[in-house]
């Protein structure tokens, strides 16, 4: 049986869940927020603290925390994937993108 | 509250479920509604700061601060000092009021003392030059105070609703788990607060630095909206004047070790803290809030002078939530403090008022430990001593915006 693996999303519309615990890939984990389940087959060991998609997310949408916009997506990712610096690029305070800044 | 009748010939008094959240307070003679009866000594400069802790040696239910400013202060620096005293002096947890200066000081006590005393609460200057010296001074001092403690005592507590409340939030030494349990948390409070026809105080401009459009969408008007941007503005150059860059390392590397992706999640985070409520206002600096509802203050991120800055502006008690543990409180409002997990609520329960922790653990929701924080409010504005007041934790900075001539 699998362990009961504890994780949290602060928003039913969010596209990311933090992990509250170390997680191994390929876990199989259950994310509630309110009225929206999600059932979520980790491709990547999740440490406590990091955040997974648990809706497949496109190449430049809008990642989505706190039910606000994170960042956004710098290439496709699967739900179950590892989201951080890797994938997710902030779109606020960046010097380097002067005037293209919302 | 309560109903009485007639039962067997016996009047009986029985207690009613309360619709409204409410607390036991003190009303003062401008309105304001307290929830601590404390008689200040307040020193307007760093001179009189000994005497004025010597007062409060000598009287029970006096409270003062060591401080050092008052002195060789200009232009809008001056004000924001002058507005702070003054602000600390008419919160109405304070009872009364004994300004203590030394007399040539470019704070004059008797401008704050007159400024004060507009409040109708009561209000007496002494100086120590004009009293001659110390031991005088604390001697007049201290007969003062002594009859105001007697006075501020017989004053009964009433019942209020929530809607005379201004209650600050704040966090300080945040973690991995602030932005999951303690400040959502007390974003739920905030909402709760101002659905309660209260006032939430957010503050801490360095730290929604990345996250300002989202307070600036809830602005209630254009201005306010401006505002926002202004003061997020305002708090960058400041560290541009000073040749560094604020938002260097931010996220730190710590951060993203922790999971934090860019500077707006870690933002968020601490912006969380506001709940989800309309933004009233953007208030400055120890200034009072004209409206309820939640309402921004521009301090910076600095724990003690931005806790100062909030109770200036009235805000009768805090909550502040930690990751790391802190021994902050004020030396006029009580200043609840929340853990982010629960090992350090464990570690520093000298300290710390509640664990939020629980959300993390799994054994509470965010809405459930919410909750839990509303009733703290209720008890502590009804009389019940936090951490910090128990360890006589009278913390007090003003933040400065101009140098020392």
């Amino acid at each position: 049986m699998e362990p009961n693996y504890k994780t949290v999303m602060m928003k039913p519309y969010d596209k990311v869940a933090t992990a509250l615990m170390d997680i191994p890939a390929g876990a199989t984990v259950e994310v509630t927020c309110l009225d929206k389940t999600y059932t979520v087959t980790l491709a990547d060991a999740i440490r406590f603290g990091h955040k997974f998609a648990v809706v497949p997310i496109a190449k430049g949408e809008d990642i989505v925390k706190y039910g606000e916009v994170i960042g956004i997506a710098t290439r496709d990712i699967a739900a179950g994937e590892h989201v951080h610096v890797h994938n997710l690029e902030g779109k606020r305070g960046r010097g380097d993108k002067v005037g293209t800044a919302e | 509250m309560y109903t009485i009748w007639k039962e067997n010939g016996e009047e009986v008094t029985k207690l009613e479920p309360q619709n409204k959240p409410m607390f036991w307070g003190y009303r003062r003679a401008d309105g304001r509604v307290g929830v601590r009866n404390h008689v200040l000594i307040l020193p307007t400069i760093t001179c009189a700061t000994q005497a004025a802790h010597q007062i409060t040696q000598l009287v029970q239910g006096t409270v003062s601060f060591i401080h050092q400013h008052g002195c060789a202060q200009v232009g809008g620096d001056y004000e924001q000092t002058f507005r702070t005293y003054v602000g600390m002096g008419v919160n109405p947890n304070v009872y009364g009021v004994v300004v203590l200066g030394l007399g040539c000081e470019t704070h004059q006590g008797w401008k704050v003392a007159d400024e004060i005393a507009k409040s109708g609460k009561p209000v007496e200057l002494v100086s120590i030059q004009d009293h001659g010296g110390t031991l005088m001074a604390i001697a007049q001092g201290a007969k003062i105070a002594a009859r105001m403690v007697q006075e501020a005592s017989a004053v009964m507590r009433e019942p209020f609703d929530f809607s005379e409340l201004i209650v600050g939030t704040e966090c300080g030494g945040s973690d991995a788990c602030s932005g999951l349990s303690a400040n959502p948390a007390v974003g739920v409070v905030s909402d709760m607060i101002v659905d309660a026809g209260g006032t939430a105080i957010l503050a801490e401009t360095t730290e929604l630095i990345g996250a300002e459009h989202l307070l600036a969408n809830r602005a209630v008007d254009e201005k306010t909206a401006k505002r926002v941007y202004e003061v997020i503005q305002q708090m960058e150059s400041r560290a541009l004047m000073m040749g560094v860059d604020i938002r260097t390392g931010n996220p730190s590397p710590g951060n993203v070790e922790g999971g934090l992706s860019s500077l707006e999640e870690k933002s968020l985070g601490a912006a969380n803290k506001s709940g989800s409520r309309p933004l009233q206002e953007l208030i400055d600096y120890a200034q009072h809030p004209s409206k309820k509802g939640l309402v921004w203050m521009d301090t910076p991120g600095h724990d003690i002078e931005q806790l100062t800055g909030m109770v200036a502006g009235g805000a009768q008690v805090v909550l502040f939530t930690s990751g790391r543990g802190t021994p902050t409180g004020s030396p006029i409002a009580p200043v609840i403090k929340i853990s982010t997990n629960t090992p350090m609520f464990e570690k520093m329960g000298d300290n710390m008022d509640l664990n939020a922790g629980t959300v993390i653990d799994g054994t509470e929701s965010i809405h459930e430990v919410g909750q839990r924080i509303f009733d703290e409010i209720a008890s502590v504005c009804s009389g019940k001593l936090t951490k910090s007041e128990i360890l006589k934790q009278n913390d007090f900075g003003i933040w400065r915006i101009g140098p020392t001539f």
